[in-house]
């Protein structure tokens, strides 16, 4: 059940995406993710479903990796769209129902919306897919270390995500293994009235909480013993280097987002 | 007749994604009513993937576990009911504690059973009882309690549920000698008192050795034996080129008749070598 969750994997590969630097993917990301909210109109969108096709393509990870991340945020998607449908009041009228209607609008920016959400999904997916987390965070420090001058506490936050990351996997397991073991003893969690599977969560919710500290702990602990005491004069096993592929691949994205940016104008006028 | 039983068990696990493995591979044993069975193998031989079938936790890929001889899937509204009658400790089963009291904790599968208070609380106290947990703890919370009492807390919690069989993975790991000593013997005593069938999983030989009637063994998902105690450690050198180590004792005596001294008979408990030992010498002596 739980190991569905995809969020925050990584693939281990040697396409030319995993081999981009990681610095140059999340700034290809942000350009990806502006593309997709800025234009307006098929013609953007179709631009962006492009670029992501060619990068999934390109990436060499199964097209169900991303449908399986998708998943979860069904009911999300749906009640997303639902709501613009109903809600948006603009265009030609298709339908009417007492106070419910139906518009043009509505239609379209319901279906937008959706598309939109799943390739933002897909986008951000292959980034973490193809980004081992130590990579990605290393690269978000350099990233921010400008930031540095503000007194902003780059490095930790970096430590803090990268903590974080590696840890989603543990506790996934972990839980898993405490609902089957909560499970044996006759508990609830996947069957049974909804008040009772909510009380038993008590049983998977405390146990994960206290072996989340204890492992906090633990983890401090080796930290500290290995002389950790914050990013001064900390230096990198893994330098990240940029070659020509990854301008390149820059270039590239802001050739997308601009014929996306032309062909919305175009469309319009 | 089998109180457990496997017909060609499978189970792969994410199917069809790059990760396929099949931990447990067309697995086919009868486990009869009342013994004690050692299930040994190496980490990631499926042996802790094969247990999780026992108690539905699992649903196999393919092929049949059946209870009492019949299917446990048969009924799927019913599992919870296979669940009572075939209780699993987990391994580091004192990660799940989670009650405020001891005595919450040990009647938390009772009470997901529907039994009454009166009852939950007979049972409660007899488990305790046996498994070394003294009454004045039963009110204390379970996380003031030292790493072997949690652990015993967490095994009790299964076995008031009086199942008709007991599995327990790796109920040792990580405790010191005397700990695990006294969890070996509460699990034992549990074994007299009630004549339940009980699985204890380890990769240990040294710890199941002693009192198991029969011994299973997983290597690389597949069934590798299944047979008496004496007869699996009669093949103590297949045993060890699979990775497993054997007992000590078996061990000292495979070399002795490696250097001509054979007595016959495979040992695998420190008290058997001794009684071998005195006898022989008795004999040489008249």
């Amino acid at each position: 059940m739980l190991k569905d969750i995809t969020i925050g994997q990584f693939f281990p590969g040697n396409s030319i995406i995993h081999r981009l630097d990681p610095r140059f993917k999340i700034v290809i990301t942000l350009i990806y993710i502006m593309m997709l909210f800025t234009g307006s109109g098929v013609s953007s969108l179709a631009v962006g479903a492009a670029f992501t096709v060619i990068s999934v393509f390109l990436s060499k990870i199964p097209f169900k990796m991303f449908a399986k991340s998708i998943k979860p945020l069904l009911p999300f998607l749906l009640v997303t769209a639902v709501i613009n449908l109903f809600l948006v009041d603009s265009g030609e009228l298709y339908f009417k129902w007492k106070f419910i209607k139906i518009t043009e609008g509505g239609v379209n920016i319901s279906v937008f919306m959706v598309i939109r959400i799943i390739l933002l999904i897909t986008g951000s997916s292959l980034l973490t897919y193809t980004t081992s987390p130590i990579t990605l965070t290393d690269a978000t420090e350099r990233l921010l270390s400008p930031l540095k001058k503000l007194k902003f506490p780059v490095h930790e936050l970096a430590m803090m995500m990268s903590i974080a990351l590696r840890f989603i996997p543990t506790l996934i397991e972990e839980t898993d293994k405490i609902i089957s073991a909560q499970k044996a003893r006759g508990a609830e969690i996947d069957t049974g009235s909804f008040t009772t599977r909510a009380k038993n969560m008590v049983a998977v919710l405390v146990p994960l909480f206290i072996s989340s500290f204890r492992r906090a702990d633990e983890l401090a602990t080796a930290m500290e013993c290995r002389c950790y005491n914050g990013g001064e004069g900390r230096t990198r096993l893994r330098q990240l280097k940029s070659s020509p592929k990854d301008y390149t691949a820059l270039a590239i994205t802001i050739i997308f987002y601009i014929t996306a940016l032309i062909t919305a104008h175009l469309l319009k006028s | 007749m089998a109180v457990l039983e496997t017909q060609e068990l499978t189970y792969t696990y994410s199917e069809g994604s790059p990760f396929e493995k099949t931990a447990v591979d067309h697995v086919n044993l009868r486990i009869e009513e009342g013994e004690i069975v050692g299930v040994m193998g190496h980490t990631g031989s499926g042996k802790s993937t094969l247990i999780q079938h026992f108690n539905g936790l699992l649903k196999p890929t393919s092929g049949k576990v059946l209870l009492d001889g019949k299917d446990i899937w048969e009924n799927k509204e019913k599992i919870r009911d296979v669940r009572f009658k075939v209780g699993l400790v987990f391994q580091y089963p004192e990660y799940q504690i989670f009650e405020e009291t001891v005595y919450k904790d040990i009647a938390f599968g009772c009470k997901n059973m529907g039994l009454d208070d009166a009852e939950i609380k007979r049972r409660v106290f007899e488990t305790a009882h046996d498994i070394g947990i003294r009454e004045e703890l039963l009110q204390r919370s379970p996380f003031e309690l030292s790493g072997g009492q949690k652990r015993r807390v967490a095994i009790a919690g299964v076995m008031a549920m009086n199942p008709e069989i007991l599995i327990l993975d790796e109920p040792t790991a990580g405790l010191d000698p005397a700990g695990r000593d006294k969890i070996i013997n509460h699990i034992k005593n549990y074994h007299n008192k009630t004549k339940n069938t009980v699985l204890i999983v380890s990769h240990s030989m040294e710890d199941v050795a002693g009192f198991a009637d029969k011994i299973l063994v997983m290597n690389k998902s597949k069934l590798f034996c299944y047979d008496d105690t004496k007869k699996v450690f009669g093949r103590s050198e297949e045993i060890s080129e699979i990775g497993l180590d054997v007992p000590q004792i078996t061990k000292v005596f495979t070399q002795l008749k490696k250097q001509g001294l054979d007595f016959g008979k495979e040992v695998y408990t420190v008290g058997y070598a001794k009684d071998l030992l005195i006898k022989n010498l008795r004999e040489r002596s008249i």
